[in-house]
């Protein structure tokens, strides 16, 4: 227990630190990396011809779909011609097609759902190439996303900020700097970081055992940092190459915590530097506070649940002092895999440093729960995003009850928004509701189901929460790596990132175009206690009613089963 | 107002004609309008299908299935006749208001004068714009139009339900006339400025009965929210059927269409449209005339307030309340002076000197001679004065100080030293000096007292607690001004300003980004009525201020203003709670529902039937009676409006969270429980 808290301790003034950094890389203000890294950039714009020339935000949406279809097109021809290219020391062969298509939406979306062994599956041109270069660039996509969102939400003008801008800038500036710290770090814990080929070893029961290498440490860190969540190795961080020991397991656990969490602290900053400096705006803790709340709700019940143990385990004869330790890892323990499994699913990172199939039922759903709500900090800004419909959403509501038409900064939320915040609240469960639906009628879909009855329904609504969410983590346990599966989950990818995204942005670009109202203290307080209080009541109410049902059949029923 | 809106809730009539008008309302085409309850609908239909035919979809042959069904479908129909008849009965009650307005407009004749000056009889319905009417006395006018020639007494009480009959005439702010009104006294002739039918009577008809009703912005986007929500809760249900199937969970169609219309948010889906009507018909009642919704939802968000000083923050004529002579003339010499100077003067103000010097003992034994000898001079704007000129006596005059001084210093007087003081005096307490001479030599000085509307102080508080800032508008002078701004306790004021003044200040307020309300009735109030989010026209004014404002008082109360605020608000607040106490509900629903319904494939289940309901079909049942009976329990609520009293924001969401979101969540828990205490037995007798 003391191990969760001091990691949280820790967590608070690093995420206060790096949002104020990241509010000022957003918002173009002097940083301490400014004298190296300006030139960088204007070497990245003269060579790329990019024109730092402020967007609207329909221009900005098109640059981010037509850069990243580019990079699909791209990463698509080298996975399906990898056998051929250089940097294969291992001879891998080439990807499939429907599991090529899944794997590239996985990563352009920052999903990182994996139907293949990155060891036995790709190349290492392809795990730096299409892999470790995408995870850059989805993590700083969402990021630019999250930026024109906030923006837009505190200006009074739709054209501002440009993507080509926003991005270079992230990753040249957070992303690169951190990772590489968090990558040494890993090195010196013990994470490989090389080009050569595997090694054989000659195991003490004399059989001989490949060691697979490669470029782990560089994957690792930014597979954190930008809440990727794709593992070098198909056993991610549970794997102690991956992973080796505490240090490096709460390092990653910070890596991930770190920018989610950062991009609340920009917002607050954002919207209170309309005044005056501050520590950390108002209006960026009530959303930090608000989910930080259902963060420890599901922290707090998936430890219990694990230390708890299973029932079936102890009628079995097997002692559970540590709590349920089937299929986690000796070196972390109930208290470390448990904290990971809550960040993996809330941060929507997706790496894991333990099995999530067999977590105790109640800890299970706590996963899937994050990941069907995707507002608990959710990845790289667009969990914020997610979060802000919500907040929206509450405004209406809190508005009218204190007789006022919503407004939210000073802009009116109307119909048109109100339209668009609706369908971006319906798509999520919409998506996971539907194709779980389907899977489980046609033959294609259950065939992947390897559990009977409620654990089974858990495996199918895992993985689609998962692809949605973006998030990535596997139930495991699935079949996934069939047609069916392949595309079923990157079409759920593919609608979860980017119809969010699209109307996320258009809402931001409507707002910033309304004429703005002044706030009075007629006007509803957006950042006291009590608005987060109705905010987590609306999530609440909004997520647990959408998806109890489904999780009553699952998770639920499996709880109940297990312990009668 | 209070006791007419009580009186008036329901009566048998009403009742009568919504409990009808439910029925028809049950007509897919109508009902499609509100797809909440469409969906709704659509469930009843197919449970009553279900109900005729069990096994149509092979539910398991449960010969228990039918009356199951026969009892879910009931229940499904009951719920959409509750949500019609919340609809019906505000509807009805806006159409009982109009009834004698419709009365008026029947079957009117009008003397239709042609360009060759001879009269036609035309019906009312056949004019057109522009045609020019003659009206008599004892005659009803028969649309809008403006006083071209003549001068006569018009009765409004039909419109404005004040019985005194107002002068019209050619000009001014009196010119324009309304059909349906009835003159009284001499002729006028009319120039007609509005179609048939679409007469002001028309217009108001048309806005109360609800027929021309459009969905406010607000409404709409709540609406956009409910639909939402209800296509959520349709795939929530929709894909748990293929999920339990999987499962091999067994579960009836009518189950999972009662937990479908449980989820969506059927109570404020079914009250959503009756709020809206109810809401413009306390408007109409405070005798207010919304021209559209809008306006009234606009006045929830009013940041400022602008207000004429005249007639809305004090009354509008001024009382004398003393008599200050100068140095060296006797109290009475003034008082006598004061009297005589307005006994001819027919003005408020006049009145009030007669009264206050009367009270004083004035010598008043000669009035009746005096009146009948003297000649009366009355008040221009170019002398500012008025008075008169006794036969063989003083001249006596009242009027401004810098007239009175300049015209007593043309005529050779010495000015008192101490007058300047007593002037400012005056002035500075708020009032208007009036100085008082007799054949040039000043006597003194009247203090014309602005009296402040009782119980606005409070208010103005109020009003400020809820985050509305006043401000007066006043062509005194800025010390005067001052002194009853502060008197009446407004935010700020507007010291001689002009009419253009106004429009620049309301252009300001917005740059700031308030909405902002006002006031007005000239046709100088047009153009700032018209920039203002709400413009509230006095009906007593001209057509042009009529016109330009988006709400019309016919009782000519400017005060009133602050009312028609704070119903906007109760409109806003009555939707926002209860759509959260509707969405609250759902929590106590499921843990009635989704334990029962899995309750039979799962036995282990049962731990999580916390209301320890009777059996899974009670459960059901239950949940599904609470839902329909809920909506009619709530009607008085709809249509009233949610409790309100002006209270800092924080205070008031607190409180409506209190009673509309934790009382939605314990409430249901409660009445489903106690319904399930009442069904249970009854479905065990009927073997369900």
């Amino acid at each position: 227990m003391w191990q969760i808290a001091l990691v949280l301790l820790v967590y608070l003034p690093l995420v206060i630190g790096i949002g104020h950094y990241l509010y000022h890389v957003t918002m173009q203000k002097k940083t301490w990396l400014d004298p190296v890294m300006d030139r960088i950039d204007t070497i990245i714009f003269k060579f790329s011809g990019v024109k730092r020339v402020d967007m609207t935000g329909k221009q900005y949406v098109l640059a981010l779909i037509l850069s990243n279809a580019i990079m699909v097109f791209i990463g698509y021809v080298i996975l399906r011609i990898q056998s051929v290219l250089s940097f294969n020391p291992n001879d891998i062969g080439n990807m499939e097609a429907t599991l090529s298509f899944n794997t590239i939406v996985s990563f352009i979306t920052n999903t990182n759902l994996q139907h293949y062994s990155g060891e036995s599956g790709l190349s290492y041109l392809a795990q730096m190439l299409v892999i470790t270069f995408m995870m850059f660039t989805s993590a700083a996509t969402g990021y630019a996303a999250c930026m024109a969102f906030c923006r837009r939400l505190v200006a009074k003008t739709d054209t501002l900020g440009n993507f080509f801008v926003d991005i270079v800038r992230v990753t040249t500036r957070i992303l690169l700097p951190i990772s590489f710290i968090v990558a040494m770090i890993l090195v010196v814990q013990g994470t490989p970081q090389t080009f050569n080929a595997n090694e054989t070893a000659q195991t003490i029961e004399g059989k001989m055992q490949d060691i697979a290498l490669g470029p782990v440490a560089s994957l690792e860190s930014i597979k954190h940092v930008g809440t990727n969540g794709g593992g070098y190795y198909g056993a991610n961080s549970t794997t102690p190459f991956e992973n080796p020991t505490v240090i490096s397991n709460i390092v990653e656990i910070l890596s991930m915590m770190l920018l989610p969490g950062a991009c609340v602290v920009a917002f607050g900053l954002m919207v209170a530097s309309r005044r005056k400096k501050v520590l950390f705006g108002k209006q960026g803790m009530v959303i930090f506070a608000g989910m930080g709340i259902l963060f420890l709700i599901g922290l707090v019940t998936c430890y219990m649940a694990e230390r708890a143990g299973n029932p079936i385990i102890d009628t079995l004869g097997i002692t559970q002092d540590l709590g349920s330790m089937e299929g986690k890892e000796m070196r972390f323990g109930v208290a470390q895999s448990a904290l990971f499994t809550v960040v993996t699913t809330a941060f929507t990172t997706g790496t894991v440093n333990n099995m999530h199939d067999t977590l105790t039922p109640l800890g299970g759903m706590v996963a899937m729960f994050n990941m069907m709500l995707n507002v608990v900090f959710g990845g790289k800004g667009v969990g914020l995003m997610n979060m802000m419909m919500y907040v929206l959403l509450t405004i209406f509501i809190a508005c009218l009850m204190i007789g006022r038409t919503p407004q939210f900064l000073g802009k009116k939320i109307e119909e048109k928004e109100m339209k668009l915040i609706a369908l971006c609240i319906l798509i999520h469960p919409a998506i996971i509701l539907v194709f779980s639906a389907i899977a489980v009628t046609t033959v294609a879909g259950i065939a992947g189901i390897t559990n009977p009855g409620a654990h089974g329904l858990s495996q199918v609504l895992y993985e689609y929460a998962s692809s949605s969410a973006n998030n990535g983590s596997g139930f495991e346990g699935l079949a996934d790596n069939s047609t069916y599966w392949n595309v079923t989950t990157g079409l759920a990818m593919f609608f979860g990132r980017y119809l969010a995204i699209i109307i996320q942005l258009t809402i931001a670009s409507l707002l910033a175009t309304k004429l703005w109202h002044s706030e009075t203290v007629g006007t509803l307080k957006t950042d006291n206690a009590m608005f987060t209080f109705m905010l987590v009541a609306v999530v609440l109410m909004i997520g647990a009613l959408t998806f109890l049902p489904a999780l009553a059949l699952g998770p639920i029923t499996e709880h109940l089963q297990i312990r009668s | 107002m209070e006791t007419a809106s009580k009186k008036s809730f329901i009566t048998r009539d009403i009742l009568k004609s919504s409990i009808i008008g439910a029925f028809k309302k049950l007509n897919p085409v109508f009902m499609i309008k509100n797809p909440v309850m469409f969906v709704v609908e659509i469930g009843f239909i197919f449970v009553l299908v279900l109900t005729f035919f069990p096994n149509m979809l092979d539910d398991g042959g449960d010969r228990h299935a039918r009356l199951y069904n026969a009892i879910v479908a009931s229940i499904l129909l009951v719920t959409i006749l509750f949500a019609n008849f919340a609809e019906a009965i505000a509807e009805g009650r806006g159409k009982a208001q109009v009834q004698t307005l419709k009365k008026t407009k029947t079957s009117t004749e009008a003397r239709m004068l042609l360009a060759d000056g001879t009269l036609v009889m035309k019906q009312a319905e056949e004019l057109k714009k522009g045609d020019i009417v003659l009206v008599r006395a004892g005659e009803i006018i028969p649309n809008d139009g403006e006083v071209i020639e003549g001068i006569a007494t018009v009765d409004e009480s039909a419109i404005t339900g004040e019985s005194a009959p107002v002068v019209k005439e050619r000009g001014g702010d009196f010119s324009s006339v309304t059909g349906g009104t009835t003159v009284t006294s001499d002729w006028l002739k009319i120039e007609i400025t509005s179609l048939p039918g679409e007469s002001f009577l028309d217009k108001m008809i048309a806005l109360i009965e609800g027929a021309s009703r459009k969905r406010t912005p607000n409404e709409i986007a709540l609406n956009t929210l409910l639909v939402s929500l209800t296509i959520i809760f349709l795939l929530v249900v929709v894909t748990l059927y293929p999920m339990t199937t999987y499962l091999h969970v067994d579960i009836p169609i009518a189950t999972l269409i009662a937990l479908i219309v449980c989820l969506i948010p059927t109570t404020i889906g079914g009250l959503l449209s009756a709020i809206g009507i109810a809401g413009m018909d306390r408007v109409t009642q405070f005798n207010v005339i919304a021209m559209s919704g809008k306006a009234v939802e606009a006045c929830g968000d009013v940041d400022t307030l602008i207000l004429d000083k005249t007639g809305t923050i004090t009354y509008g004529n001024r009382q004398a309340s003393e008599f200050s002579p100068v140095q060296g003339v006797a109290s009475e010499t003034l008082i006598r002076a004061a009297w005589l100077s307005s006994l001819t003067d027919d003005t408020p103000e006049g009145k009030s000197i007669l009264s206050l010097a009367r009270t004083l003992n004035v010598n008043d034994a000669d009035e009746k001679t005096i009146t009948e000898t003297s000649k009366h001079i009355s008040f221009t704007a170019q002398t500012r004065m008025s008075g008169l000129d006794m036969k063989n006596g003083p001249e006596i005059r009242k009027g401004a100080y810098d007239s009175m001084k300049n015209r007593s210093i043309a005529a050779g007087q010495v000015i008192p030293k101490d007058l300047e003081g007593l002037v400012n005096r005056v002035s500075s307490l708020g009032g208007t000096p009036l100085v008082v001479t007799e054949d040039d030599k000043i006597l003194g000085v009247i203090y014309l007292k602005d009296v402040v509307k009782s119980g606005l102080k409070e208010r103005f508080e109020q009003l400020r607690a809820m985050g509305i800032k006043t401000i007066m508008c006043t062509g005194d002078n800025p010390l005067t001004a001052a002194t009853i701004a502060k008197e009446a306790g407004v935010d700020s004021f507007v010291a001689e300003s002009k009419p253009e003044d106004k429009i620049n200040l309301i252009k300001a307020e917005q740059a700031l980004g308030k909405i902002v309300a006002m006031t007005g009735d000239g046709t100088n109030d047009a153009p700032a009525l018209a920039q203002a989010n709400v413009g509230l026209a006095m009906n007593s004014g001209t057509n042009a201020a009529k016109e330009a404002a988006n709400m019309v008082d016919l009782d000519s109360n400017p005060t009133k203003i602050i009312e028609v605020v704070e119903i906007g608000k109760q409109l806003l607040m009555t939707r926002g709670a209860l759509t959260t106490f509707s969405i609250a509900n759902d929590v106590a629903k499921y843990f009635a529902i989704i334990p029962a319904m899995l309750m039979v494939a799962v036995p282990e289940m049962s731990a999580l039937n916390v209301m320890q309901l009777n059996s899974p079909t009670s459960a059901i049942i239950s949940a599904l009676l609470f839902n329909a009976i809920i909506i009619p329990l709530l009607i008085p609520i709809a249509l009233k409006g949610v409790h309100y009293k002006p209270m800092s924001t924080e205070k008031l969401l607190k409180r409506n969270l209190l009673h509309f979101g934790l009382g939605g969540v314990i409430a249901p828990f409660i009445g489903i429980k106690l319904l399930d205490l009442m069904t249970g037995p009854i479905l065990t007798m009927m073997g369900l």
